[in-house]
């Protein structure tokens, strides 16, 4: 599909700027105009498309439908898929946690749609699909959403409620059906000005992550030698995962910045199951995250939220390393 | 005189529709009462779950992204 590009990135660095393909400067520039190129339109399809859908299922109908109906286990599933399909915004995370909780809708489901959300969203799959292809990019979702779901089952087991601000559970206490608050509903022409908008702001918000992490990964690629990572980081060594993921979780960066430079671990050797934990780790969990939770959980529930997740991301790891 | 409010915690997003919304009612020439609520509490009485979000006269116009001044200038008018 791309192949075109590839062919174009080549003749500009060569042609144009007068650098031979082959040497290492030419690479790592080929390969930054390439993949440029390539995840800036993957991520405005993918996003068009995403918005699409999303339309149809607004954040205020998922919490209405969540909160009305009681699906035995299914809704942790459901919760998780809205997560992925709902875009992401770190602050908005606290008004959408008490909007759920408030709507009467079970911390476990509530935080099913809370890891999920930034695991898997537009962005994530564009990149995802630009550097690893369909097949890795599917099993990344799918791995996601499971890991929300059965995350946040688990989590609804602990019945951690009581680890909830006290204000907060001032809320659950006080928490009703809600029904109210849908727009009025318009068609899908009438929606596509609105859905292109926010393709265009999703990708002017990332746009210069992708130009940074990218270009470190180009840098990368160039000058770093296939298998240099191997080295240090194997498959037969069962505790790379966990090393990878507790290296993770403190980091920060929105998937735009962390995987262009995943892409490079991976073509020089990292496993592909650990490169994935790490990167799940630094987007899904981070030390910003927890200060914004803090308003609405004690310690002690952030801590065995993190811890859980973390499990999760571990283990989802080593599957990755097995299956792929 | 509009009454004009946006929700936000006090993310980037946020305060790029705050300052296009002073922008916009400047450019109009209306007048308008302009508040910024980065309380949640409060937040959570006008039901709010994405942010950012511009109300304007108790309608919410506006969720979960941000609008450019020309938008706005359309709202308002």
């Amino acid at each position: 599909m791309f192949d075109w590009l590839e062919r174009s990135a080549e003749w500009l660095v060569r042609s144009v700027f007068g650098i031979a393909a082959q040497t290492r400067g030419g690479d790592a520039l080929v390969f930054f105009f390439y993949d440029t190129v390539k995840i800036l339109i993957l991520l405005f399809l993918i996003t068009a498309v995403m918005g699409v859908v999303n339309s149809y299922f607004p954040v205020e109908r998922v919490r209405n439908f969540l909160s009305r109906n009681r699906l035995f286990g299914l809704e942790y599933l459901l919760a998780s898929v809205f997560g992925a399909i709902t875009p992401f915004c770190s602050c908005s995370s606290v008004p959408l946690f008490i909007g759920f909780v408030k709507g009467g809708i079970p911390l476990g489901v509530t935080l099913a749609f809370l890891i999920t959300s930034p695991l898997v969203n537009e962005v994530a799959l564009a990149i995802f699909l630009g550097m690893f292809g369909v097949k890795t990019t599917v099993i990344y979702a799918t791995s996601g959403i499971l890991l929300g779901t059965l995350g946040g089952m688990v989590l609804g087991r602990l019945k951690l409620d009581r680890y909830l601000t006290p204000w907060v559970q001032e809320v659950l206490h006080g928490a009703q059906q809600e029904g109210e608050m849908e727009a009025e509903p318009r068609s899908l022409i009438q929606r596509m000005p609105d859905i292109l908008r926010e393709a265009r702001d999703i990708i002017k918000g990332v746009f210069w992550y992708i130009i940074l992490g990218i270009g470190i990964g180009a840098l990368m690629h160039g000058f770093i030698p296939t298998g240099f990572f191997e080295s240090y980081i194997s498959k037969d060594n069962p505790l790379a995962v966990p090393m990878a993921v507790l290296l993770g979780v403190p980091m920060y960066s929105n998937a735009a910045g962390v995987l262009p430079i995943i892409q490079v671990f991976v073509q020089k050797g990292v496993p592909i199951g650990t490169a994935i934990a790490f990167m799940m780790a630094v987007i899904g969990l981070s030390i910003p995250e927890a200060t914004l939770l803090k308003k609405v959980m004690m310690w002690k529930l952030i801590a065995i939220y993190f811890g859980v997740v973390a499990f999760f991301i571990i283990l989802s790891g080593y599957i990755f390393n097995i299956i792929l | 005189m509009k009454d004009i409010k946006i929700f936000g915690p006090g993310c980037p997003k946020c305060k790029t529709l705050h300052q296009n919304t002073i922008e916009a009612v400047k450019l109009a020439g209306i007048e308008a009462n302009i508040t910024k609520v980065e309380d949640i509490m409060e937040m959570m009485k006008y039901n709010v779950l994405t942010t950012p979000v511009l109300m304007i006269d108790g309608v919410m116009k506006v969720k979960g992204r941000v609008a450019d001044v020309n938008e706005i200038r359309s709202l308002i008018a």
